[in-house]
């Protein structure tokens, strides 16, 4: 009787003290994340997490309307542009930073020519190298110059370009004395521990603008949990409210639990083959348009997009995703599904025996696993190279793939300047090094006129399309699961607005 | 005797200097780090910039070299990946590490000595066998599952622990109940094959020729000695506690070392891998040579030989 009392006492006394799991009543968020953060600043990071810190933290100079794709004031209220490389922006007075100073010109001056000049080891170079040089026209006016015309440039400053106070910096690489980051946005850093847990408190004198207000929210903590079964498992046991990321069979299962929503939504993140048809492709099977044509007929992408990939997923006619600038399918060759054909244009090509091509990949291996199977079903037998995705860009890079099977993303920039041209326009992983599409390509990268830049994308894209220079499959969508109560919305540049969050 | 100590002190010294070697070496047959490094999307010029800062283009030999001659004076470099001091990482995850391995132990060792002493008592019959059958089960079930059968149960049925993260004396439960099943067997084993050799004992017979009650012959003479080899035994396994916790703190997501060496290895983190490695086979051999040396002082014989 005593050993049963003993038991029964130890297991209540465990019960109460495990701290209440209803984060509704402390108005509080707990979001996890799979990947290690190894900065709090977003400007030496890679990870997704990075860039929903830097939108939460801090204020870029503009921000993008999600609904109109127009950009909009936040840290500055107004700009020109006095020529094709000169931008004047206005910037916005009664603005200060979480340890209280002043916002003002100094800051923008001193945070964009800090992670402009490469010495100072930025990770991601491409969203500041544009910039030539940053002054200041007024105690709240800066003038930028960039180094030669960015259509892009208001895209960077509305996205990754985030605004950090002028004394911020100890050093290149991101030293720095501060204990913790600190910016304008709506959250502020309370805690951080490299590789553990950090937590965010709300702002309470965030200014923003109407297009990016307070936080309702009193708290977000955001936790690295690296295997999925324990966020799952964290999240139906109440010790969880947020995730992302979660595979579709997963979220199909976690939908059907009680106490937890699961919201699926399209991310910018593009699927498609890549075909090499350099001079020293190692298959020169691939440089006859009829393979690569076979090769677009065999595979039904709005098959696997529906019964692999899940809802949120669209079929794609073009290298790019459809919200960004330039993006257009118009007059583009669509290759219908359809095997009979492929064998036809196979056989055309001398190929009626068959074909063996290299298929690299580095993630969605069941997509890589759907596309052999439709391959094989034409008389292409698939070698499946499935690699870790630093092994597979040194691949693509010493262009000794056949074909690539790519999952990008555009850093989460709307215009096409972020993605065909990476694959196509002469860049390190272009794998076709077409002269007249590089040409293009760099022609409507270096341009201001809207206009102009969309018929010189369109015309990329049809070239890349009528070509069969690749195989565009889908877009990819994320899955979400949250707490029952929780009010949260998606968007397809995974950015997770938090100041939007509260609830019910 | 100093000259056997100084013989099992150099051979650890050598120990440790070999796992360093093997360590450093295997690491960067994984690839190229600055690419992995670099992340997503990164251009040439990007990796470029990473090869520069931390010397990696510079010969394998002259890496190690520079690392070792660092490593001795206590610096231990920064990470590539999280741009802290190496050390101090180290130093805050080291804590729940040690935690975790202790609990483990304390609970292996709750569990092997009634299991092991009532198998002996009973050697042959079926309390024998449950005993036993308990047991093996610590040693056949993989760890990640009975890590999420305890989080099915505990978390997220009946929710009196959390199902993972670091904070609290609750977060340790589940891993350290893991961990401690897993390694129960060798114990109880050690415990059960130790009490039968004792309870055969003259010394034993002659207690219960007193006329002593039973449990104390049990618990007082016979599992004394019992315990005996144990000690040795608790001294490896807690070394291979400290080391071998990186599944168990990964599905669990608790902040220790092991979790720390999983996210270098992802990241190619060279500095804090090489760090961590260094610093649990350190710890082992420090263990193992401990263990040597008391065995020695018992017993002469293995001095000699």
């Amino acid at each position: 009787m005593t050993f049963y009392k003993l038991l029964l006492g130890t297991a209540l006394a465990a019960m109460t003290a495990i701290p209440a799991y209803a984060q509704q009543s402390e108005n509080s968020l707990r979001f996890a994340y799979g990947q290690t953060l190894e900065s709090p600043d977003p400007y030496f990071t890679t990870l997704r997490l990075g860039v929903i810190l830097g939108r939460n933290v801090w204020d870029t100079l503009v921000v993008r309307d999600l609904e109109s794709g127009e950009y909009k004031p936040l840290l500055a209220t107004d700009w020109t542009w006095v020529d094709d490389t000169t931008l004047d922006l206005t910037l916005r007075e009664g603005v200060t930073f979480h340890d209280g100073s002043p916002f003002g010109a100094d800051d923008v001056v001193y945070t964009l020519s800090y992670v402009a000049n490469p010495e100072n080891r930025i990770v991601s170079q491409q969203v500041a190298e544009w910039i030539e040089s940053v002054e200041k026209t007024g105690e709240h006016s800066v003038r930028i110059h960039t180094k030669s015309p960015t259509p892009a440039a208001l895209e960077f400053l509305s996205s990754q370009l985030v605004i950090l106070p002028s004394d911020y910096y100890s050093g290149p690489a991101g030293a720095t004395q501060h204990a913790l980051p600190i910016g304008t946005g709506p959250f502020k850093y309370d805690s951080y521990s490299a590789g553990g847990d950090m937590f965010l408190a709300r702002n309470d004198d965030y200014v923003g603008s109407e297009f990016k207000t307070a936080a309702s929210l009193d708290r977000v903590s955001i936790r690295t949990i690296p295997d999925q079964q324990t966020q799952i498992a964290e999240l139906l046991s109440g010790g969880l409210d947020l995730t992302m990321g979660l595979p579709k069979d997963q979220a199909d299962q976690l939908a059907r639990m009680p106490g937890v929503q699961v919201q699926s939504g399209e991310t910018m993140r593009i699927v498609f083959l890549q075909i090499n048809t350099t001079d020293d492709t190692p298959n020169p099977a691939l440089k006859d348009i009829r393979v690569r044509q076979a090769l677009n007929h065999a595979i039904d992408k709005a098959a696997i997009s529906e019964n692999l990939v899940g809802e949120g997923s669209n079929v794609i006619n073009t290298v790019c995703f459809i919200q960004q600038f330039g993006c257009t399918d118009e007059g583009a060759t669509v290759y219908e599904f359809n095997p009979e054909r492929a064998k036809e244009l196979l056989a055309e090509a001398g190929y009626a025996d068959g074909l063996t091509v290299k298929l690299h990949a580095y993630r969605e291996r069941h997509i890589s696993e759907a596309i052999i199977n439709y391959l094989g079903n034409v008389g292409v037998t698939v070698e499946l190279n499935y690699m870790q995705p630093a092994a597979m860009r040194d691949a693509m890079r010493a262009r000794t793939v056949e074909l690539a099977q790519s999952a990008w993303g555009s850093y989460s920039i709307y215009d096409l300047s972020a993605s065909t041209p990476v694959y196509y326009g002469g860049q390190p992983d272009d794998n076709n090094l077409d002269p007249e599409l590089i040409e293009i390509l760099e022609k409507a990268g270096s341009i201001m006129d809207p206009e102009e830049r969309k018929a010189l994308y369109a015309a990329a894209l049809k070239k890349i399309a009528d070509e069969a220079l690749a195989i565009p499959m889908f877009t990819l969508p994320t899955f979400y699961a949250g707490a029952e109560g929780l009010q949260f919305t998606t968007s397809s540049d995974e950015i997770l607005r938090f100041w939007e969050y509260g609830w019910e | 005797m100093g000259i056997y100590l100084a013989k099992r002190i150099g051979l650890a010294v050598l120990v440790a200097l070999f796992v360093s070697i093997l360590a450093f070496g295997l690491l960067r047959l994984q690839g190229n780090a600055a690419t992995a490094l670099a992340g997503e999307g990164a251009s040439p010029q990007d990796i470029a910039i990473i090869v520069e800062t931390y010397g990696l283009d510079r010969p394998l030999v002259v890496q190690y070299a520079t690392w070792l001659g660092n490593a001795l004076t206590g610096d231990f470099g920064t990470s590539y990946f999280f741009k802290r001091p190496v050390a101090e990482l180290i130093v805050s995850k080291v804590g729940n590490t040690v935690t975790l391995a202790v609990l483990s132990l304390g609970i292996a060792l709750a569990l092997s000595i009634p299991l092991g002493v009532l198998a002996a008592v009973y050697s042959g019959s079926w309390i024998d066998r449950v005993c036993s059958l308990i047991s093996l089960m610590g040693q056949a079930l993989p760890s990640f599952f009975l890590a999420l059968c305890l989080v099915m149960v505990f978390a997220i049925q009946l929710r009196m622990f959390p199902a993972s993260g670091t904070g609290s004396w609750q977060h340790f439960v589940l891993p350290a109940v893991t961990l401690g099943y897993y390694i129960t067997p060798p114990f109880m084993r050690l415990v059960r094959a130790g009490m039968i050799d004792a309870l055969s004992n003259d010394y034993v017979r002659t207690a219960r020729a007193k006329g002593l009650p039973a449990h104390r012959v049990v618990l007082k003479h016979a599992l004394r000695n019992a315990l005996v080899p144990v000690v040795g035994l608790v001294t490896v396994q807690l070394g291979l506690l400290i080391g071998g916790s990186v599944v168990i703190e990964s599905i669990f997501a608790l902040d220790g070392l092991g979790y720390l060496a999983y996210q270098s290895i992802s990241y190619r983190d060279f500095p804090v891998l090489q760090a961590v490695v260094l610093l649990l086979s350190l710890v082992y051999v420090v263990l193992t040579l401990l263990s040597d040396i008391v065995n020695a002082w018992l017993d002469p014989r293995l001095r000699v030989s």
